[in-house]
Parts: C-alpha cells; sequence; structure tokens
C-alpha cells in the first residue's frame, strides 16, 4: 500500500467517526459544567436555606441574653462568651508555638532525616479526624491532668488541632519572602535572629495573620473535639476551669434534641454568618499580602 | 551572642517539635486508654463481632466498621465524578472569572462546620429521602420502609463534605501537568476533550488517587454530620435507606453516659478508627510523593 | 515551484506588544526551511501560527493569512484538528507521554479513529522504522517512553508525529536539547523525511541551518529580513543585517 492510499483511508475513517466524536465531546463538557453548576448550587442551597430560616431571628436580644429552659428559649449570650473564651485560648497557646515552629522549619532546618520525620508528624497531626483529638483530650487534659470539662481543656485540645494549620501557613508566608531581605540584613551585620525578628517576620505578617484567621475558623467550627473536653454546660463561664458550650455544640444539642426549631436556625445562621466573615477576612488579607509581594 | 542565637535555636527546635510530640501523646493515650479491652474482649472478637451492645457487655464493631465504610463508599461514589469534574473544569475548562466563583464556592464549602452540613441534612436531606426517595424505591420493592435517617442521606453530606479535598488536591495534580504534555497532544490534533481525558488526568493519576483517599479519609473521620442523620443503628445494613451507626459517631453519642468499661470499649473503637485513618495518610502521602517521582523521572 | 504554505502580511500580538510584523514567506513543498534569528526574534512565535499552537495563549491577536494549499488556515470555517493533523510539530525538549513506546505512537492514530489493532501494530512499525529506532527499541515497545535516552525520546517524538500522516512538520529546534551524536542522528534523519514531507525547523545552530536546509529565513526583531536558498544566504546574503548576523558579528 503506498502511503498516499493510507492517507486517504485515514481521513476518510476519521470523517466516519466525526459524529461520534461530536456526540462524546458534547457529553463531555455537559458533564463538567453540570457538576460544576450542582457544586455551586449546593453551596447556595446550604447557606441560603439556613439564612433564609433563621436571620429573621437574629437580634440584639437573642445575641445578648442568657439560653432559658435548656435553650429553647432566651438567647446565646453565654454561648457566644463561651465560643470567645474557648477561641482565645486555642489561638494563645497554638499561635506562637505555631510560628515558631514555621520559623525552624523555613530558616533553620536542613533537609535531614530528623527534619523530615517531625514534618511528617505535623503532616500526621493534620490528618487525624476531631473525635479522636476528643477522646485524646478527655482522657489527658480532663482526667490525666485533672483539668476537667472546662475552657482550658478545651482550649488545650484545640491548640492542638489547630497547629498544623498555622504552621503550613506560616511556612508558606515566609517561602514568599526574598532571599534579598535576609541578605541585605545579614550584610549589615544583624544576627539570623534579629533578621528573622526585624525584617523576615514582619514582611510576612499578613501571610501569618491568614494562617491564624483559617484557625479561628476552624476553632469555631469545631464540635466533636470540643464537646468531649469543654463539656455542654449552658452557664456563663467565669474563668478558665468552667465548663463552657460553644455555638456548635449548642448547635449539634439543639438539632439532635429538636428543642426549638427557630432558636436551632438562627444559631446555625450565626455560625454561616461567623463563617462567611472570616474567609472573607482571610482571603482579603490573602490579597493585601499578594498585592504587596508583587509591589 | 553565639551562645544566645544558639539557645533560640533550640526553642524554635521545641516548637516545630510539638507537632509530632503531640501525635506521640495521642497515640500511646488511645492506646493505653483502650487496649485493655481489645486484649481481654479478644481482637478478633471485637472486631469481627457482630453485636454492638454496650450494656450487655458486648463489643462487637462490626455493624460500626460497616456502617462507617458503606456511608464512606456511597460518598466517593457521588464526590469522586463530581470531585474530578470540577477539578478539570477548574484547571482546564473554566474561563478565569467562571474559575474564581466555583474556586470561592469550593473553599466555602470547605470552611462550613460539620455540625452545620449535620442540621442541613437533618432538616432537607431526610425528610427528602422518607418522602420523594422512598415512593420512587416502593415502586419496585412494595416492602421498603425508611426513616430517611439512611446510608444514602449521610453519604450525601459526606460527599458534599470531602469534594474541597478532591477538588483542590487533583486541581493542583491537573495544572501541574507539564504544558509540553498539552502541547503534543493538540500538535497531533487531538481536540481538548481528548487532550483531558487521555493525556492530563491520566498525567495526573498520582495526585488524583492521593486526593481520593485523603477524602475517603476525611468521610471515615467525620463525627458531627453523621450522627445526625445516619440514625446511628448499630447494626450490619442491608441497602442504602437503612439506617447505621459509625465508628465516630458512636464514640460522641456514648461517650458522655458510658461507664468506665463501655468508655474503655470506646477508646478501643477510637483505636481501630485512628489505625485506619493512618494508613489511609500514610497511603495517601505514598501515592503521592511515589508515583509522583515516577511520572517525572 | 509549488508553495505548500504562503504567508500574507502576517502580524502576531501579544496584548499590546507585536511579536511579529509584516511577515511574507513562501514554504515549499518537500524541502527543509530554515528559521534563524538572535533570541527572542520571533522565529519560534512565527513557526507556532503555521498550525495554530497560538491559540493555546489567550493574549494573542493575529492579522493577514496564512494559506496552506490554498486555504487560508485562520479562516473562521477552517477545521483546526485537521489543520494540527496535516502539520505536525516536534518540540524543542522531547516530550513524550508519561505512557509506553507503543501508546506514544498510536496516541495520534486512535484520535483520528484508527482502533484495529493491526493497524495500529503497523503505524508503530512503519513509523519506528522511518525515524531508525525500531531496531533499538522493538523488544521493549510497552515499557515507559521516560526510560529512553534523550535522543532516543526525541526521535519517538518525530514518529509519533509522523503516525498521524502529516503532510508538514514543524521542528522547534528540535536538537537544542541533545548531545552532538544525536544531533547528528536527528539531522541524517531530516534528509530522509524531507523526501516526502515539507519540514519548517527552527534553530539557533547555524551551522545546522546551512547542513539541512535548503531554504533559510533570517528574522530579527519581528521581521524577516531576508529568505532564499540556503547556499545564498550564507554566501552572499542581500542584507548588512544578514550578514552580521551569519558571520558572527552580533546574536
Amino acid at each position: 500500500m503506498t502511503n498516499y492510499e493510507e492517507t486517504m483511508e485515514l481521513v476518510s475513517l476519521n470523517d466516519n467517526s466525526r459524529k461520534k466524536y461530536y456526540w462524546k465531546n458534547h457529553l463531555f463538557y455537559i458533564f463538567i459544567y453540570l457538576m460544576a453548576a450542582i457544586t455551586i448550587l449546593v453551596l447556595v442551597a446550604i447557606i441560603g436555606y439556613i439564612l433564609i430560616n433563621g436571620i429573621g431571628h437574629i437580634n440584639w436580644e437573642f445575641l445578648t441574653s442568657e439560653p432559658r429552659s435548656m435553650g429553647r428559649e432566651g438567647g446565646i449570650f453565654s454561648i457566644i462568651i463561651g465560643t470567645l473564651y474557648l477561641t482565645v485560648v486555642a489561638i494563645a497557646v497554638s499561635a506562637p508555638i505555631g510560628v515558631l515552629a514555621a520559623v525552624y522549619f523555613a530558616e533553620y532546618a536542613k533537609e535531614s532525616k530528623w527534619v523530615k520525620t517531625i514534618r511528617f508528624g505535623t503532616e500526621v497531626l493534620a490528618g487525624i479526624p476531631s473525635i479522636i483529638f476528643g477522646l485524646f483530650g478527655f482522657t489527658f487534659f480532663v482526667i490525666f491532668l485533672g483539668f476537667r470539662w472546662s475552657i482550658l481543656s478545651g482550649g488545650l485540645t484545640l491548640s492542638m488541632m489547630i497547629l498544623p494549620t498555622l504552621i503550613r501557613a506560616t511556612e508558606e508566608a515566609l517561602k514568599t519572602v526574598p532571599q534579598s531581605y535576609r541578605e541585605g540584613s545579614l550584610s549589615l551585620g544583624a544576627t539570623k535572629w534579629q533578621t528573622i525578628i526585624k525584617v523576615i517576620l514582619p514582611s510576612c505578617l499578613s501571610g501569618i495573620l491568614t494562617g491564624l484567621i483559617l484557625g479561628i475558623g476552624r476553632a469555631v467550627g469545631e464540635t466533636a473535639a470540643v464537646m468531649l473536653t469543654a463539656g455542654s454546660a449552658l452557664g456563663l463561664p467565669e474563668s478558665l476551669m468552667d465548663p463552657a458550650r460553644t455555638m456548635s455544640v449548642h448547635l449539634y444539642i439543639l438539632a439532635s434534641e429538636g428543642l426549638s426549631k427557630e432558636k436551632t436556625f438562627a444559631t446555625a445562621s450565626l455560625l454561616i454568618i461567623l463563617v462567611l466573615l472570616i474567609n472573607t477576612i482571610a482571603s482579603k488579607v490573602v490579597q493585601r499580602f499578594i498585592n504587596k509581594a508583587k509591589a | 551572642m553565639k551562645a544566645y542565637e544558639k539557645v533560640i535555636e533550640k526553642l524554635l527546635l521545641i516548637c516545630a517539635v510539638t507537632a509530632t510530640l503531640s501525635v506521640i501523646l495521642i497515640t500511646i493515650f488511645i492506646f493505653k486508654e483502650g487496649i485493655s479491652v481489645l486484649s481481654d474482649y479478644g481482637m478478633i472478637n471485637f472486631i469481627f463481632g457482630t453485636k454492638w451492645s454496650p450494656t450487655n457487655g458486648n463489643y462487637g464493631i462490626l455493624p460500626l466498621i460497616a456502617g462507617s465504610l458503606s456511608v464512606t463508599i456511597g460518598a466517593l461514589v457521588i464526590g469522586i465524578p463530581t470531585g474530578i469534574a470540577c477539578a478539570v473544569f477548574l484547571s482546564e475548562v473554566a474561563h478565569k472569572k467562571t474559575a474564581k466563583i466555583l474556586k470561592s464556592a469550593v473553599e466555602l464549602l470547605a470552611g462550613i462546620p460539620s455540625v452545620v452540613y449535620g442540621f442541613f441534612g437533618l432538616s432537607v436531606l431526610v425528610p427528602a429521602i422518607r418522602q420523594f426517595i422512598l415512593p420512587i424505591i416502593q415502586l419496585f420493592n412494595e416492602d421498603a420502609s425508611t426513616s430517611g435517617f439512611s446510608i444514602l442521606a449521610g453519604a450525601i453530606i459526606l460527599a458534599i463534605m470531602i469534594l474541597p479535598t478532591i477538588v483542590s488536591i487533583s486541581e493542583n495534580a491537573i495544572s501541574s501537568v507539564p504544558i509540553e504534555y498539552k502541547e503534543a497532544s493538540l500538535a497531533l490534533g487531538a481536540n481538548r476533550q481528548e487532550t483531558i481525558t487521555r493525556i492530563l488526568v491520566p498525567a495526573a493519576k498520582s495526585g488524583i488517587i492521593s486526593s481520593i483517599i485523603l477524602g475517603m479519609g476525611r468521610a471515615i473521620g467525620e463525627t458531627m454530620a453523621v450522627i445526625l442523620i445516619t440514625g446511628n443503628m448499630p447494626k450490619v445494613p442491608g441497602g442504602m435507606l437503612d439506617s447505621v451507626a459509625t465508628l465516630t459517631g458512636t464514640i460522641a453519642m456514648e461517650m458522655g453516659y458510658a461507664t468506665p468499661e463501655h468508655q474503655k470499649a470506646l477508646f478501643a473503637v477510637g483505636i481501630v478508627l485512628f489505625i485506619i485513618i493512618m494508613l489511609l495518610n500514610l497511603f495517601a502521602n505514598f501515592t503521592l510523593h511515589r508515583l509522583g517521582g515516577q511520572a517525572n523521572d | 515551484m509549488n508553495a505548500k504554505i504562503k504567508i500574507e502580511n502576517l502580524n502576531l500580538y501579544y496584548g499590546s506588544f507585536q511579536a511579529l510584523t509584516d511577515v511574507n514567506m513562501n514554504i515549499y513543498e518537500k524541502k527543509i526551511t530554515a528559521l534563524i534569528g538572535p533570541s527572542g526574534c520571533g522565529k519560534s512565535t512565527f513557526l507556532r501560527t503555521l498550525n495554530r499552537m497560538n491559540d493555546l495563549i489567550d493574549s494573542v491577536r493575529i492579522k493577514g493569512n496564512v494559506l496552506l494549499d490554498y486555504k487560508d488556515i485562520y479562516a473562521k470555517d477552517y477545521d483546526i484538528i485537521k489543520l494540527r493533523k496535516k502539520v505536525g510539530m516536534v518540540f524543542q525538549k522531547p516530550n513524550p507521554f508519561p505512557k509506553s513506546i507503543y501508546e506514544n505512537i498510536v496516541y495520534g492514530p486512535r484520535i483520528h479513529g484508527i482502533n484495529d489493532k493491526q493497524k495500529l501494530d503497523e503505524i508503530v512499525e512503519r513509523t519506528l522504522k522511518e525515524v531508525a529506532l525500531w531496531d533499538e527499541v522493538k523488544d521493549r515497545l510497552k515499557k515507559p517512553a521516560m526510560g529512553l535516552s534523550g535522543g532516543q525520546q526525541q526521535r519517538l517524538c518525530i514518529a509519533r508525529c509522523l503516525a498521524v500522516e502529516p503532510e508538514i512538520i514543524l521542528m522547534d529546534e528540535p536538537t537544542s536539547a541533545l548531545d552532538p551524536v544525536a544531533t547528528l542522528r536527528i539531522e541524517s534523519l531530516l534528509e530522509e523525511l524531507v523526501r516526502k514531507y515539507t519540514i519548517v525547523i527552527v534553530t539557533h545552530n547555524m551551522q545546522q541551518a546551512g547542513r539541512v536546509s535548503d531554504y533559510t529565513s533570517f528574522f530579527l526583531s519581528g521581521r524577516v529580513i531576508e529568505t532564499d536558498e540556503t547556499d545564498i544566504i550564507f554566501s552572499n546574503p542581500d542584507n548588512k543585517k544578514t550578514e552580521d548576523y551569519i558571520t558572527g558579528r552580533f546574536g
């Protein structure tokens, strides 16, 4: 067979199968677009459904009054305070450790087996499910260290959970600092630590901030681990050793016990709004960080 | 001066080790609490026992494993095609602006607390299954019945929850396929669809597989969403409309009122869960690095 | 002589940057045309207009005509798939797919509708023989293409390109990533291929252009300074700039 004939055959085959190809092609794009659309729709549906049913029940009284009869009536003041305390404890403990750990990984660590191991350990910690953290917090903080169901136990457990997020975000931020900053500072006779404190950390502050905000988001949304370590008491917490109920735990209890439909939706809406807020702030900060890095 | 720099480096090192120490501490304490039940009750009896009835001293977790597996597999069946399609959409099909919308949607999905998903499932999905899905099933099988609290409900909600994991890691993998492959394929007269399905997705398979494994880990480890919608019935399921109890859900539900012996059994459930998750994460890590390395050699 | 491709007043912009200005050129059938010029002169960009690979870049705008067999390939109804089947391309860095040697070659034919196993086997054997790779790889066709040496990979990429029966082959510095021995093998391969195919080659290597091509075109700052038979360009160019470049006075 000559080359020419072969070519002709190829072309004709091509034309015969064209229709089938077009059909396949269309099906492919329809599938891709459909799935993308469904994903967006699902998000809109979840947020929309909860906000529509709940936002009307959020008012000043709901935010500032104590829950009454197991949360069936009244507001969620003590719960907001409990959430706040827990988040503050979690961030206060994990932020310095996380940032300094990231500084070690980004600025000091050499690629040795030992460093690989502790890096791997950090990844493993990120993969542990929250209920395991809950079990651990319960047996370690609550029982073994005798902290009881308290803000301290819950906060410490949460701080372990958000540590990997913080380390990762800070390390990414540190990586974007140009090498010339380090060289510039070192060449002026600054020590490594002075360079880090005075030059490197300030220049990636917003990157670190993003990590913190995401950590807060995770702390606010966490339920299983908090329930097993901070308890679910409804009273207004007065010290670190008091038990507390967070908004997520409150939502779970209201939903599972069917106490009050409107309070449940209101609490869920408040959580959603918080999450939206946290996400927006985080992406704004990221944007500023990117812009600054470009400039 | 030098001494003080050395001290700082040591301090930083301590911070860096904290996460790893936490992992070790968690492992020790979970095992310490749960191991006695495993040894007294017998590993085989514990894992393959078909009866979970703590009040009668029956600690067989096969129904719980079956529950966790069934919702996870269901979530993967729904989540994998959707996730990969979204990843392809983001990396190859969409214009920048459309991609941005989907991207922030996926990020938001990742940010919504799991208890909110559970609540949404409880108030929308569970009744919907009872009212709309059940009649359809009954057309084929008159005896079918369901409360709506079911594997199906859990699978759908978990599928949504693992979507961000699958999408973001798969998208990354597809985007980092060298442009040379794409050019070569197009230059041979392949169209975009053929290039995506025959070259880009296969070349990104290690990343896609590890995204699926990580998603699987997330589904198995998820607690608050499934606890509200799967019905928490510790029995081996017969169909997707049956209620099930999962490993995680059982721990969370029963921890509050458990007797010391029962508590130890729940820690043993925790050990099983912990091992499953660790194996999955190790496996995901392995696929990502190993297969990834091969493709680039 | 038959101009396989005729380029008329071609202008190309990346956003507001003009990368090609008023390019006019003929590419003759079953001849090797070499494109030379300093880095950034637009020769690779020009090559990529011939099979519309620039379509991959969003910000590109093109004015002018590229006539392949008297038809404008930038016309709205021109089938880009048929174009790329007719105009094959070999890239600077060998880029076999992360698949087996066999799968690399049959990828194109399969895309174009050939699924018959025997037919595909024939194509694999014929194209690998054409690039003189058959004897080296015939016992490991199912092994990953990534296991081949750089020169073998590039010859495989040429075979992959031949498998869809192109009429024209575009080569974008095909030997720049290869050692001298592998380079010579590709060059002698070009002499074989030109009997059947029209070849356009971008090269940085002036000796290579002199050795292998029939025609040479000199690009500078997005313009074609001069196009002529290779012998003339290298011995007696019209333009002072061409002479300066050829004799190594700049670039």
